[in-house]
């Protein structure tokens, strides 16, 4: 049971990174990952969110769509899960905890449309998680959405002081970068032969 | 922006203009740098890319025809909500069809097809056009952006095939002899091949390139623009303090 829950565990944050291998949630991966203190701020966002929103998402999924008979609708019903969810936050933080809506507040409008959060509770439903093998899950997601963004933003801010030919500056230059970061982290894959 | 100002004459030349500016000019992949998960990620190979396109095609069709005939019936302070549960019903229907007609294209998409629902091009256009236009232009401009992405995943689904599986289509196209790169089939060759085919854009159009990932389209831009403002201006003020 441990032992299955930290397989998932590692899997999530190293073998098969949301990001770099998934390919989930690459817009903030490229437009908040400039400074080391954004990243950790959206990271923080994202993995609370992940692991609230499977909180939600999975009842909802068992108690609701599977006995009405309509998990096709799962898409529908989730996405709207999430969009409240997050409005739901934003005022309890405001009116609640304003330091921490401060800190993290104005990320969480960009994590709606996140396709890592869809993603990930989506994604527990297919393989069948129970609801804490889905909760680990949801966390190591965002705990690898969160690494790969600190690492990047350490990358990216090697990249504005490096001389790079004229039509490669910006954006070309920031997805040959993240290439080689999705280099390294090919290295883990064969952990779980 | 130019896309928003409503064509003032009714005439052919202009619904061709809302048509074709998504296919070259403003291409939402490789110049508005939208929804680059699946551009990234389901392009290794060719097929899938174009099954991906043809859907999100169709999802960005539907969304912009019913959300330019409901843009007066939706409130304002609501409307992201009430766009994604459209466009997430869409969603829906292509991933039921697919599942029944196309199975083989449903499993290689896999998640990333109810994942269609947050692909920022649909809300993008959703946002900054169908919302303001009238009905036939939203079509068009849908269709349009729809085959620029639809294309753009062609030309990287086709060189990551060819390069790293020598083959097309599962045609064998390179000769044998020569040695596959397998990197390119994999998730670095696709941040790479992407790197590339945007520097060669900026090359051709001979502009500058984009400094910023192009969220212009997206309905987060203003929160987006936010956090990099409050950056700045704490930089500046941490400066103006260490000044003083």
């Amino acid at each position: 049971m441990i032992k299955n829950l930290i397989i998932i565990m590692i899997t999530a944050v190293l073998v098969d990174n949301v990001v770099l291998s998934q390919f989930k949630g690459i817009c903030p991966f490229l437009g908040v990952s400039k400074k080391i203190k954004n990243s950790l701020g959206m990271g923080l966002a994202v993995i609370f969110v992940m692991v609230c929103a499977t909180l939600v998402t999975y009842p909802v999924y068992k108690f609701l769509l599977i006995p009405l008979e309509v998990d096709y609708l799962k898409t529908i019903a989730f996405i709207l899960v999430i969009a409240l969810f997050v409005q739901i936050v934003e005022i309890i933080l405001k009116k609640m905890i304003p330091p921490l809506y401060k800190a993290l507040g104005i990320y969480l409008p960009l994590i709606t449309t996140n396709c890592a959060v869809l993603g990930v509770t989506i994604s527990n439903i297919d393989h069948q998680y129970t609801l804490v093998q889905s909760l680990v899950n949801a966390f190591g997601t965002g705990l690898a959405f969160t690494l790969a963004l600190l690492l990047f933003s350490g990358v990216r801010s090697k990249i504005e002081y490096a001389d790079i030919p004229e039509t490669f500056k910006g954006v070309p230059a920031t997805l040959i970068a993240a290439a080689i970061v999705s280099l390294s982290f090919m290295g883990f894959s064969g952990l779980f032969a | 922006m130019s896309n928003s100002i409503k064509p003032k004459e009714k005439n052919q030349p202009s619904y061709f203009k809302e048509f074709s500016k998504g296919i070259i000019k403003e291409n939402p992949t490789l110049v508005s740098l939208l929804g680059m998960c699946p551009t990234l990620a389901i392009t290794n190979l060719a097929s899938n890319a174009i099954g991906m396109g043809l859907a999100t095609t169709f999802v960005l069709v539907c969304s912009n025809f019913v959300l330019s005939l409901l843009k007066n019936a939706i409130p304002k302070t609501v409307r992201l909500p009430c766009f994604i549960v459209i466009i997430a019903g869409f969603v829906t229907v292509v991933e039921l069809l697919m599942k029944s007609y196309i199975p083989s294209l449903y499993s290689a998409l896999g998640i990333f097809l109810p994942l269609i629902t947050v692909n920022c091009i649909i809300l993008g256009r959703a946002e900054a056009f169908a919302s303001k236009n009238k009905v036939i232009p939203s079509i068009l401009d849908g269709l349009g952006m729809g085959i620029g992405f639809t294309l753009a995943l062609f030309a990287m689904g086709s060189i990551r095939e060819i390069i790293g599986s020598g083959q097309w289509f599962g045609l064998q196209v390179l000769p044998k002899s020569v040695d596959n790169m397998m990197i390119f089939i994999m998730p670095a060759g696709g941040f790479f091949v992407l790197g590339c085919i945007i520097a060669l854009v900026n090359k051709i159009a001979n502009k500058k390139p984009p400094k910023e990932i192009g969220c212009s389209g997206c309905p987060h831009f203003s929160s987006c623009t936010m956090i990099e403002n409050e950056e700045n201006k704490s930089d500046c003020s941490k400066t103006a303090k260490e000044a003083n």
